[in-house]
């Protein structure tokens, strides 16, 4: 027997409970784990190429369908970029409904992969409808979450899938304060659920697994980041979004359809999303959520991928505080949007998606029109991040079976929670042992 | 009960080229997902669970379009495992907007986007479900209204037509009391658009964009005509019908019509 030699694949031909169409493909000869592949056949749609020479008011509705779970990230980054280009900041009351709606994203995005795709791998299910056979309370109590944050999306936004409500300037129609107290009991019973869910991943098992990151997120002064702050590093980096490309970079790879995006200075990996988000800005976290992440075993920096779910737990609490304080505080604003007067010019913006940073860059002549632009979302520039963890995973546990080491791996992967119908501008498991 | 749960229809979710919004609409019916998955099998929906089952199926919903020569023969063994086959959202139904590449040279669009132009395996063009198998029923919308993907799913389960209108966003923007945005000057589409949202953009004091494509036998010129006579350039006429169901023919005669004037006046 010369089992030392034999080759293992471990393929994933089309990976489950992830936004879009990816694979995975493992190579393992002997004890050496030879190649790891995440895959992203997702179908090209060349968003950049037929952007050229469309409106710059087109711009927050064509960018939405980019993504379906994560619509209002496109949207916010292609007002603030679009907005930095016209030299306009939108302050006050509109600038708090930006954050109003994109808490509802948070939370509608984040429960959705906690309870839906994630929480599964945990606790051995195939999907969470076969989990609510044996966890019928949590299940409907996820959904109940999720549907709440569409909620708030439908009532800033229009409705919660590609709202129509957000324009550069502002809003067509600011809602009125009936309308937004009208969401406070179900939002205040959200918060309460949010809780509960912060309580109940933070008793999953996880596996050993703490790694040495590059977080990268944004940071404001005073906020948890949304839509605006500066984007930092755990490494001491602290740039504008017009400074992304001096410090970033894009990668076309042969087996993806994904662009791979990576530190300019050493090409090397880099993570976003809620656990660098929250590495970087714990300390903008309300006292009591801190005491709630603390009680929950999680430290001011995670470093498990794995319990990134109980990040984005702390995250769905943090959302909902928000959104109740902003409700709060909301008064009807004498006007829903500031009025554009377009120039040539360049404009950037960075905004927090559910995933982690979205780069917009657009060009725009003097009629308006947009002559060229770059968005780089959150699961291009993880996806990378994403095979090394995979890598180092798969080599620390090379003596699981194929179908574990399957299962962890697939988890390793949700872990980043990726959007592969984003990043195809993802993922196959092939493990191959020899 | 016993014989019920032996025969529960196999539901199949499959992906083409989209978004991914229009089967998230399926998980985003959060009140009836569990009362529905009790009902029916869910035998392959990837996006939500691991478990993929065998064909045949009794209804396979279908999101997205036809854009690489791979998905050329994943469409028709679906359709070969399916009874029922409904297109779901303006890409299914129409080409969604990548089908803006039918309109220009797509090596263009690629070499604005990848590097590596020959890493890339795509059709010239993006087309309708519709256009590659026969399909039962199309449901429009970019996205599609969830309310109406639960009637659709109902119907095809107990063999009934679908209860879906195919009128203008005009008659639902009634419906709901709002005041004409034409009457406040703002360009709308919805006297040609199919009915399905609920009018919400009229409703947040916008004019319709078009999202559910056109409805049954638009006036498309009559509606073109009175906007340019109110001032619309030509251009933003042409521009505003070629969005998420740029491909959908009414709109696509429409806009090519006024694209050639354009080009006519130029010279």
């Amino acid at each position: 027997m010369k089992q030392e030699k034999r080759t293992r694949t471990i393929k994933v031909d089309y990976l489950a409970r992830v936004e879009g169409e990816g694979a995975l493909y493992l190579k393992i000869q002997g004890e050496k784990l030879e190649e790891v592949q995440l895959k992203i056949f997702e179908p090209p749609r060349f968003f950049e190429g037929f952007l050229r020479g469309r409106n710059y008011s087109e711009a927050p509705d064509i960018t939405a369908r980019i993504c379906g779970i994560c619509p209002i990230a496109y949207q916010m980054s292609a007002v603030h970029a679009i907005e930095n280009a016209f030299g306009i900041t939108i302050g006050g009351v509109l600038r708090d409904l930006r954050r109003l709606i994109y808490c509802g994203e948070w939370i509608s995005s984040h429960a959705l992969h906690i309870f839906m795709l994630h929480a599964p791998d945990f606790l051995g299910y195939e999907s969470a409808i076969h989990m609510a056979k044996d966890f019928p309370e949590k299940v409907e109590q996820g959904l109940q979450l999720k549907k709440v944050g569409g909620m708030l999306m439908s009532l800033v936004g229009g409705r919660e899938i590609h709202p129509i409500n957000i324009r550069v300037g502002g809003f067509y129609r600011a809602p009125s304060k009936q309308e937004l107290q009208s969401i406070l009991p179900a939002l205040k019973q959200a918060r309460d659920d949010a809780l509960e869910t912060v309580r109940w991943v933070a008793s999953f098992d996880f596996p050993d697994f703490e790694q040495q990151y590059t977080f990268i997120a944004l940071r404001h002064e005073n906020e948890y980041p949304l839509n605006e702050g500066r984007i930092v590093s755990n490494h001491g980096l602290s740039i504008s979004a017009s400074e992304f490309d001096d410090y970033f970079e894009e990668i076309h790879v042969e087996h993806t359809n994904a662009l791979h995006c990576v530190l300019k200075m050493d090409h090397s990996p880099y993570h976003v999303g809620p656990m660098a988000r929250y590495a970087l800005n714990f300390d903008r976290l309300p006292e009591a959520i801190q005491l709630e992440a603390e009680q929950a075993g999680l430290e001011s920096v995670c470093l498990n991928p794995f319990k990134s779910i109980i990040v984005r737990a702390i995250e769905v609490l943090y959302a909902c505080e928000e959104a109740l304080r902003i409700i709060d505080a909301y008064t009807e604003p004498v006007a829903s949007f500031v009025e554009i007067e377009p120039k040539p010019a360049n404009g950037y913006a960075v905004t927090e998606a559910p995933r982690g940073i979205l780069y917009h860059r657009y060009q725009i002549d003097s009629e308006g029109d947009i002559l060229d632009c770059d968005i780089i979302p959150p699961t291009s520039q993880n996806q990378k991040m994403i095979e090394e963890d995979l890598r180092r995973f798969v080599s620390r546990y090379l003596k699981l079976s194929d179908e574990r080491l399957q299962w962890y791996a697939e988890q390793a992967i949700r872990n980043y929670d990726p959007c592969i119908s984003c990043a195809t501008h993802f993922l196959k498991l092939n493990v191959n042992r020899s | 009960m016993e014989t019920l749960e032996k025969k529960k229809p196999k539901l199949a979710v499959w992906k083409f080229a989209s978004c991914d919004g229009c089967q998230l609409s399926l998980l985003d019916c959060e009140d009836e997902l569990l009362t529905l998955t009790d009902n029916i099998q869910i035998a392959n929906f990837v996006e939500a669970s691991r478990e993929v089952l065998p064909g045949p199926y009794d209804l396979s919903l279908v999101e997205g379009s036809i854009t690489t020569p791979h998905d050329l023969t994943r469409i028709q063994q679906i359709r070969a495992q399916s009874s029922y086959l409904v297109a779901i959202g303006a890409c299914a139904t129409a080409g969604g907007i990548q089908a803006l590449r039918n309109f220009k040279d797509v090596k263009e669009f690629i070499d604005i986007v990848y590097a590596h132009p020959d890493y890339i395996e795509t059709l010239a063009t993006s087309t309708a479900i519709a256009a590659h198998v026969n399909v039962d029923f199309e449901l429009r919308g970019c996205p599609i209204n969830k309310q109406q993907l639960l009637e659709v799913i109902n119907a095809f389960l107990y063999r009934r037509k679908p209860n879906i209108p195919s009128y203008s966003v005009c008659i639902e923007c009634k419906q709901r009391g709002n005041t004409c945005v034409m009457v406040m000057g703002k360009p709308c589409l919805g006297p040609v658009t199919h009915a399905g949202c609920g009018a919400i953009c009229p409703s947040y004091h916008r004019g319709c964009y078009g999202c559910f494509g056109p409805m049954e036998t638009p006036n498309m010129s009559a509606l073109g005509d009175w906007l340019l006579q109110k001032g619309m350039p030509q251009k933003d006429w042409v521009r505003s019908l070629r969005t998420f169901n740029v491909n959908a023919p009414a709109f696509k005669e429409e806009s090519r019509k006024h694209e050639a004037r354009e080009k006519n006046q130029d010279h």
